[in-house]
């Protein structure tokens, strides 16, 4: 979700086998660098084989370039290394959060499974509870949110629309990305 | 006009009250032909028509949802019988309310609960409500709850196969039965017992239940331990959840002892008793 000189991620903490929840502590946000963040929801198997391939592309980036990746670099090899697997694809759909390390300006995208980008201006949405999380960003989300107000926008969205989804929930990691900050919480949320 | 009051008036007295023709046989049939009062869809095999349509368990895109998914239990014990219930309703992973009333007061001794399609359960359970008080005005004293469960096994089994989905129990005190607890479901299944889970998360109740279930149970604690079996299965059970339904059934009727919020609960189980330790209350906390 975009703010104003300020981006946020968020993630359920739910990993689960249909009705029966394995875990619920389950993070699906990643950090690759300073301001660029991978939220991924879908088959878990995958999510942590994506993960780790794109810790090691962006960390061989870094020793090739000698600098941090930049968001929309990063969106770019995301979408790329998923079309690669085109006619096998990982079951994931991932979203991109963080801010351009020149400009410092807000950059969110979001991914199907073979790496079509979506680019947004406002939020981008994934996972079991997407049409629930729609509902709440569109009714929520106003331009030029400040760091606060973008945390309680994005963390009520995601709290209410996952109350909404029998899949998700089980408490939430929420990131809110400043110039040079990055504040993690955590969301005690309901526990059924 | 004779002839017209002649037939909607009542004789003044009944000899030794002794049943009219009509009316005895109205006894025998205490519960009518019912298949016929119902639409049919206009196909060749209904049943399995509907079953395509309707189980999204053998067909996980049937076009039409039917809400499930449900944690429902209750046990005799010393001091009655303790029914507990969570009360959630799902249509596929949607949940569809989190404040469905799942116990259902029969009348004042008895209750229902329900678990499977949850339109099935509140209709065939009011249902029952009403065959229950007529069985009360034909005989003059309260049904029991073998025969209550009895009427509702013999209706299901009329529609075995046409997609009614319920799994429920009667619960009930009687002077001839004592505390009594039927399992009935749509199969036909009518099982007498002394402890009963029923709905997808019944396994985590029993797993709880079974741990601490003893039959000299105070009442306190036996409703302690409904409630908490109930919490468990709403955890880990997707599609169970919502608030906690507990009711105490004793020779007196039935007694409500509340209809609770599970999140308050659970929170004041792990910080308090230190249970859910999987559960991440910090940040900083590593599990």
């Amino acid at each position: 979700m975009v703010g104003k000189d300020c981006v946020a991620i968020a993630c359920d903490l739910r990993l689960g086998l249909q009705a029966l929840t394995v875990s619920n502590n389950f993070p699906k946000i990643f950090q690759y660098g300073d301001n660029v963040f991978l939220g991924l929801t879908g088959l878990a198997t995958d999510l942590s084989t994506v993960s780790d391939l794109f810790r090691y592309k962006v960390n061989m980036y870094r020793l090739r370039e000698e600098r941090n990746i930049a968001p929309k670099t990063f969106a770019n090899l995301v979408s790329s290394s998923l079309y690669e697997k085109r006619f096998g694809p990982y079951f994931v759909s991932p979203v991109v959060a963080g801010l351009d390390p020149k400009t410092s300006k807000p950059f969110i995208c979001g991914f199907d499974s073979i790496g079509c980008i979506d680019f947004a201006a406002d939020f981008i949405v994934s996972g079991t509870a997407t049409d629930q999380l729609y509902g709440m960003c569109e009714s929520l989300w106003e331009p030029n949110l400040a760091p606060e107000d973008l945390f309680e926008t994005i963390s009520q969205a995601l709290m209410s629309a996952v109350d909404r989804d029998a899949l998700s929930g089980w408490g939430a990691h929420v990131y809110i990305i400043e110039k040079d900050k990055v504040t993690k919480r955590l969301l005690k949320g309901r526990q059924d | 006009m004779d002839t017209l009051v002649a037939r909607y008036s009542r004789p003044a007295y009944h000899e030794n009250e002794a049943f009219s023709e009509e009316e005895r046989q109205g006894l025998v049939d205490s519960v009518p032909s019912l298949s016929l009062k119902f639409a049919m869809p206009p196909v060749a095999h209904p049943s399995a028509w509907l079953r395509a349509a309707t189980d999204d368990r053998s067909n996980p895109s049937c076009p039409i949802k039917i809400a499930h998914g449900t944690t429902t239990l209750a046990f005799r014990f010393q001091g009655g019988i303790i029914v507990a219930t969570d009360s959630r309703a799902t249509a596929g992973n949607w949940i569809a309310s989190q404040t469905v009333k799942k116990v259902i007061e029969i009348n004042s001794d008895l209750l229902g609960t329900m678990a499977g399609g949850a339109a099935d359960c509140q209709y065939w359970l009011a249902w029952l409500g009403m065959q229950c008080r007529l069985h009360e005005l034909r005989h003059k004293r309260r049904i029991s709850v073998a025969a209550a469960s009895k009427i509702l096994a013999n209706l299901v089994y009329q529609y075995k196969g046409m997609g009614l989905s319920m799994g429920t129990m009667c619960a009930g005190v009687t002077k001839e039965e004592g505390p009594a607890l039927y399992y009935i479901d749509s199969d036909g299944t009518r099982l007498a017992g002394n402890l009963f889970c029923v709905g997808s998360g019944q396994t985590f109740a029993y797993g709880v239940l079974d741990a601490e279930y003893r039959y000299d149970l105070s009442v306190e604690e036996a409703l302690e331990l409904g409630s908490r079996s109930i919490l468990a299965a709403t955890h880990r059970d997707a599609y169970s959840g919502g608030f906690i339904n507990l009711y105490h059934v004793k020779e007196s009727g039935w007694e409500k002892h509340g209809f609770s919020d599970t999140n308050p609960i659970f929170w004041k189980t792990k910080l308090e008793k230190g249970e859910f330790s999987n559960v991440t209350s910090d940040l900083s906390e590593r599990v």
